[in-house]
């Protein structure tokens, strides 16, 4: 679904139902939630019954105030309450469409659901139950998600992960999940149902997203304690305001005292922290990501360690040849032309990657037809050809091809054996050809770095994430390997209970590891990491011992998953910074506008030099409820992430939400006052 | 620079040079290491622990510390409040002094077992020598409790993961007879050959150059004065405090006094470091500390040696200053120096009448209180900067997207909880104090509180509840403070000002050591650079300003402006 994210960030049906949702939203029971707009509602409660008194009493009162001006705060609150709802309705319904573009993979269709006496009847998808079994064939969507039990498919998923290329889905490996709304190419597959309707993870993230079962993130509430700090800081210094200015003979009236309080409590943060948290997981979502909880895409941005799987998140697939080497009087187009004979009824990757290689003009014409071929068996460790004219190719294991001459009488080269060694060092596999019993020279198959692995791996590293390749590998090959990615660290000849170790070694130093997996012998490690990530192609049994599931089966994935954690607590702390440094200017334009009639020496302090007491209050009124709706973007794309230390990037964020937070309330208040001050 | 500006630049310099050293040595006194003191002070202490049964070695919970803690000074109330009213008869009385009322022994036995020593009563007329030597061991042993407290603070920052904080009665006792004790007698020698008196023998008689007789109170002045600073209490022997002749003679004297009270604020920062064996973080707080100090104390020196523009109006001399309040012999500039000095940490002793300062250089002194974290009190200043770098942890590691962490221990909402209660107790206590003492003024106003009703009368109120509250024990003293109404009402704010200020610090550390120990990534936000100095900076002048403006603006600001 990545081209969701491509359109625009207000969509006009996503803004309807929201700003419908934000009027609901005004139930106290509701708001009641976050403490901060809680108060802000009490305020405005407050504000409705002052502009009825002070209709009644005609404006007398120096108390209540004038009946116009009350309704204009009463207004303002209103609308300050409206955007903090929207911004969380928003971030609902953006996310909840999201969800609902991948729920729209799996209406109901039609089911082939397979009886225990081995017949078959169709049914409804929805009819179906957990354990219950179905059969798919070619041109089938599959009803819902399960696990194939029986048979080899290939499967068409970019309904769910916009990826065209078909996928083989078999019984017993770790590749054994389909999912409801994906469709069968090719075969039969019997798949059983392992999840009972409707709970699903896709299910379980929408009822996240829409807030039902939405937590509070260990995080998030302690963050909310904090603001609930501020909070009745500023109730004190609202309350204890009013027998200063009873001393100071100075009467303020309600509408100040309640403006005074609405801007100073951090509404900002107070207004938008919800929206930042459901942005978060949505963005998650975006990156076909499915969460099982807000808490996990917290813990990511925390992660200290990720463990990546070699192959197909470092190396491309499987090993390619990189170049021949002739053995001395051998030319090279020979070697070449033996190779490719001996490759080309080779199956296997590396056997197509030496076809590959080889250049299209040395090898037109060259056929195999009439040939026997010799296949790959454990006792001869060698494959090849035996050609009609009775010449022998062979390739394989440097000490296969090694005895192999020998036995027929002839030396292994020296250059050979020179260039075998050197390929070892390099961390690629030497293959060895010989025709007729005689070496003619070295194949070279190395791993492909993934390109562009190793700036990831450097971004990683100056995020504080140290990583950690898994291979089967040779401690030798997978050094090589990992100082070429640069990683951190590896494991090789890593079998699954190496990787649970490494993990708990991990964890006992205090680290917080991140791994990813799909097989069922993954499982106990996905579950022991902080963070584990399950690939929506693997087991059930590593799926539900995850807690993010990966729709794109993308092993960098994990990558972005660490990044996006950052963002969403990144943007909370910078968001907070910002509202609390706004206080400032609020100070500055409120303070003055009370006491300056009564005390005209505090003109001084009026620094803005805004036009009256009355257009002040409104201006930082205005203000304070504007701020939010133009915090909405940035709340729900999260702020930028940039790995440069975390010295630099507090000294970036404070010179931006700190300074900037201090400053932009005074340019716009100034700035909103000379609006006001041509009416008030 | 002239020599009022130079003497007080030396003072700051030399307190400085010696904190050093004894930072060192308070951080192997509570390490336990060996010390030059050892074999005198050795026996002593553990004749101690074996008259009172207790296990000085045995590991403390941060919990059992609180109890500790909180039991002994509880004793120590009852005790003073028995002896305060009962001093008549009891011995060491030759001046045959009357005991106190019940309230204001009460007011009294708090104000010294907190730290604070506001005085609502003449030392000369109001105590018997027995008394006057009962608040001298209250002004050690509650320099002590903070002093333990800190230190258990000290020991929970250690970068592991415990349950086991030391024990409370060993840095309690530790922190007496290694630290406040040497250091008061060498204080003390010093005084004594100034020229302060130290005798038992009751009032000498003194014959002035008029004929007319004079009788002269005496006391055991000298070592009074010594822990009365080192301790930073600030409660005087005399009701002059340090502006009476014989508690503060010379200009010698008035630079060991400021010396004194600066030494172990100091010592703590700097202790800290070698404590932990991280000076970088040592150097990082010592350096907002400074910072914060500079910024208040500089502008004081300013408008006082500038003197007062409505006075220079009159055509009155104004080149030595503004002073009005002020003793020749301390001069302009050191009276400004001591004004911040004794207001930042919380001695509370005064060689000047605070209330006759410069209207912002008032508010520069109870800025100076509010915040109560640059340096603060003997320990407890440490303790109150702690709750900020909490504070500044939590929003700095979100601002750096991970979950907060200071010395390897995750910041979680239990602390922020703690630290935000304790952070908002000050505030609550000042303008709730001030706000109820406005509206009890403005119902009745013929109340004699007042001697300058409008702004100043206000910053007079307002300053007695921030002294109060920051266990300080300075005063506006215009203000008539010796009723009911200021005695129970300032003596429910000290007893929670000081201990809640303990308390919560203890209490967050305790729970930080207890978690797990995450080791320092590259990811982590390290604290102890200029970056995250500049955060802590920041989060204390946001909360101080938001908290206070519009008091400050009502009361300083508004005179200042209407000048």
């Amino acid at each position: 679904m990545k081209h969701t994210s491509k359109q625009s960030l207000f969509q006009a049906a996503l803004v309807r139902s929201a700003l419908r949702e934000s009027l609901i939203k005004l139930n106290p029971v509701q708001m009641w939630k976050n403490p901060v707009m809680f108060t802000v509602e009490i305020g405005t409660a407050v504000m409705l019954v002052v502009m009825v008194l002070s209709s009644i009493s005609g404006g007398n009162s120096p108390l209540l105030g004038r009946p116009g001006y009350n309704f204009t705060i009463f207004l303002l609150l209103l609308l300050t309450l409206l955007f903090a709802n929207f911004a969380e309705a928003f971030a609902e319904a953006r996310g909840k469409a999201q969800a609902d573009s991948l729920r729209k993979t799996r209406k109901d269709t039609p089911a082939k659901k397979l009886l225990d006496d081995g017949s078959v009847v169709t049914t409804s998808s929805s009819a179906l139950q957990r354990g219950d079994r179905f059969v798919c064939e070619a041109g089938d969507l599959i009803p819902s998600d399960g696990e194939i039990v029986e048979g080899l498919a290939s499967v068409d998923e970019s309904a769910i992960t916009g990826e065209s290329a078909p996928v083989i889905r078999e019984a017993g490996g770790d590749r054994s999940s389909v999912t409801g709304g994906t469709k069968v190419l090719s075969d039969r597959i019997v798949v059983e149902i392992t999840a009972q309707p409707g709970e699903s993870f896709l299910d379980k993230m929408i009822a996240l997203v829409e807030g039902a079962k939405r937590q509070k993130t260990p995080n998030e509430i302690a963050l909310t304690i904090l603001l609930a700090g501020f909070t009745l800081v500023f109730v004190i210094v609202c309350v204890t305001l009013k027998p200063f200015a009873d001393y100071a003979n100075t009467p303020i009236s309600i509408a100040a005292y309640v403006s005074l309080f609405v801007c100073l409590i951090p509404t900002t943060i107070g207004g938008l922290l919800s929206a930042i948290g459901i942005a978060g997981m949505d963005r998650a979502l975006r990156a076909n990501v499915i969460t099982k909880s807000g808490k996990a895409v917290e813990t990511a941005g925390d992660v200290d360690v990720l463990l990546l799987d070699k192959t197909g998140t470092i190396t491309i697939g499987n090993r390619k040849a990189t170049n021949f080497y002739p053995t001395e009087g051998v030319s090279r187009p020979d070697l070449i032309r033996f190779s490719v004979l001996s490759s080309m009824a080779d199956e296997t990757p590396e056997g197509k990657s030496i076809v590959e290689l080889a250049n299209p003009e040395l090898v037109k014409g060259l056929s195999i037809h009439g040939a026997a071929l010799i296949k790959f068996t454990a006792e001869t460790r060698t494959s090849g050809v035996d050609m009609p004219d009775g010449t022998r190719i062979r390739k394989g294991a440097q000490d296969t091809i090694r005895k192999l001459v020998e036995r027929g009488g002839n030396d292994f080269p020296a250059d050979t054996e020179k260039e075998i060694r050197h390929i070892s060092a390099n961390g690629g596999t030497p293959l060895a050809v010989a025709v007729n019993e005689r070496v003619v020279g070295v194949i070279e198959l190395q791993d492909i770095i993934k390109p562009g692995i190793q700036e990831r791996f450097q971004r990683l590293r100056r995020m504080g994430v140290k990583t950690v390749m898994v291979t089967g590998d040779n401690p030798l090959t997978a050094k090589y390997i990992a100082e070429k990615a640069g990683v951190d660290d590896f494991i090789a000849e890593a079998k699954p209970e190496d990787k649970l170790q490494y993990i708990r070694e991990e964890q006992q130093g205090g680290k917080l590891v991140a791994m990813m997996g799909d097989g069922t012998n993954d499982a106990p490690a996905l579950a022991q990491a902080d963070v584990g990530v399950a690939m929506n192609s693997g087991t059930s049994a590593a799926k539900e011992a995850g807690n993010m599931v990966d729709l794109d089966n993308d092993p960098t994935k994990l990558i972005e998953v660490v990044e996006i954690g950052k963002q969403l607590l990144m943007t909370r702390g910078t968001l907070t910074t910002f509202s609390i440094a706004n206080d400032v200017a609020k100070y500055f334009a409120i303070v003055p506008a009370l006491f300056i009639t009564s005390i005209p020496a505090l003109q001084a302090l009026n620094i803005m030099g805004l036009h009256s007491p009355e257009s002040a209050i409104l201006s930082a009124v205005i203000f304070n409820a504007l701020i939010i709706p133009a915090l909405i973007p940035l709340a729900l794309k999260g702020v930028a992430y940039k790995p440069i230390g975390a010295s630099a990037l507090l000294r970036r964020n404070l010179l931006v939400y700190g300074l900037g937070g201090i400053l932009v309330p005074f340019v716009g208040i100034k700035l909103i006052d000379l609006l006001v001050g041509v009416f008030v | 620079m002239n020599s009022e500006l130079t003497g007080v630049l030396a003072i700051f310099l030399i307190s400085l040079l010696l904190a050093i050293p004894l930072g060192r040595y308070v951080a192997r006194v509570y390490l336990g290491e060996h010390t030059l003191l050892d074999p005198v002070m050795g026996p002593v202490e553990r004749l101690f622990f074996r008259l009172s049964r207790i296990d000085g070695r045995r590991e403390m919970s941060w919990q059992e510390h609180l109890k500790a803690m909180l039991g002994i000074n509880f004793v120590w109330l009852l005790f003073t409040m028995f002896i305060l009213m009962n001093m008549a008869w009891l011995p060491l009385n030759p001046d045959g002094n009357p005991s106190m009322a019940p309230d204001l022994a009460f007011n009294t036995a708090i104000s010294f077992v907190v730290n604070c020593n506001l005085q609502h009563y003449s030392g000369e007329s109001g105590l018997s020598y027995l008394g006057q030597l009962w608040l001298m061991f209250l002004h050690f042993v509650s320099a002590a409790t903070g002093m333990a407290a800190a230190a258990m603070v000290f020991n929970a920052l250690r970068l592991r993961q415990t349950a086991g904080l030391g024990n409370f009665w060993d840095y309690f006792i530790k922190s007496t007879t290694r630290i406040l004790l040497p250091v008061s007698v060498l204080i003390a020698i010093v005084f004594v050959f100034r020229g302060m008196p130290m005798t038992f023998e009751g009032k000498d008689t003194l014959v002035t150059l008029r004929g007319d007789t004079v009788q002269v109170s005496r006391g055991p002045v000298a070592s009074f004065a010594a822990i009365k600073h080192l301790g930073t209490n600030g409660g005087g022997f005399y009701g002059a405090n340090s502006a009476h002749p014989l508690e503060n003679p010379d200009y010698i004297t008035n630079a060991v006094e400021l010396i004194a009270q600066f030494l172990i604020p100091l010592a703590m920062v700097f202790g800290l470091g070698y404590y932990l064996r991280r000076r970088k973080l040592a150097m990082m707080i010592f350096g907002v500390m400074t910072v914060g100090f500079l910024l208040l104390v500089i502008p004081n020196m300013v408008f006082e040696i500038q003197g007062n523009p409505a006075i220079g109006a009159m055509d009155v001399d104004q080149s030595l200053g503004a002073m009005e309040g002020k003793e020749i012999r301390n001069s302009a500039a050191s009276s400004a120096y001591w004004s911040i000095l004794t207001t930042v940490i919380s001695t509370g002793s005064v060689n000047a009448m605070h209330d006759s300062t410069m209207p912002l250089s008032g508010m520069n002194e109870l800025l100076a209180m509010m915040v109560n974290a640059f340096f603060g009190g003997c320990g407890v200043g440490i303790l109150n900067f702690y709750i900020f770098v909490i504070i500044a942890v939590f929003i700095a590691g979100l601002m750096v997207g991970r979950t907060p962490e200071f010395m390897g221990k995750k910041v979680e909402a239990r602390e922020v909880k703690i630290a935000m209660f304790t952070a908002l107790l000050s505030p609550l206590l000042i303008m709730g104090g001030t706000a109820l003492a406005a509206w009890t003024f403005v119902h009745d106003p013929a109340l004699p509180w007042l001697n300058n009703p409008g702004f100043h009368g206000f910053s007079e109120m307002l300053y007695e509840f921030t002294s109060a509250n920051a266990n300080n024990g300075s005063g506006f003293e215009g203000l008539g403070d010796n009723n009911p109404f200021w005695n129970i009402s300032t003596g429910i704010v000290l007893l929670l000002g000081r201990f809640i200020p303990i308390i919560g610090p203890m209490a967050i550390a305790g729970l930080l050591a207890g978690k797990k120990y995450i080791p320092e990534g590259a990811g982590t936000l390290k604290t102890d650079t200029l970056t995250f100095g500049i955060m802590i900076f920041s989060v204390i002048v946001i909360i101080t300003a938001l908290s206070y403006f519009p008091a400050l603006v009502l009361g300083p600001l508004a005179e200042y402006f209407s000048m």
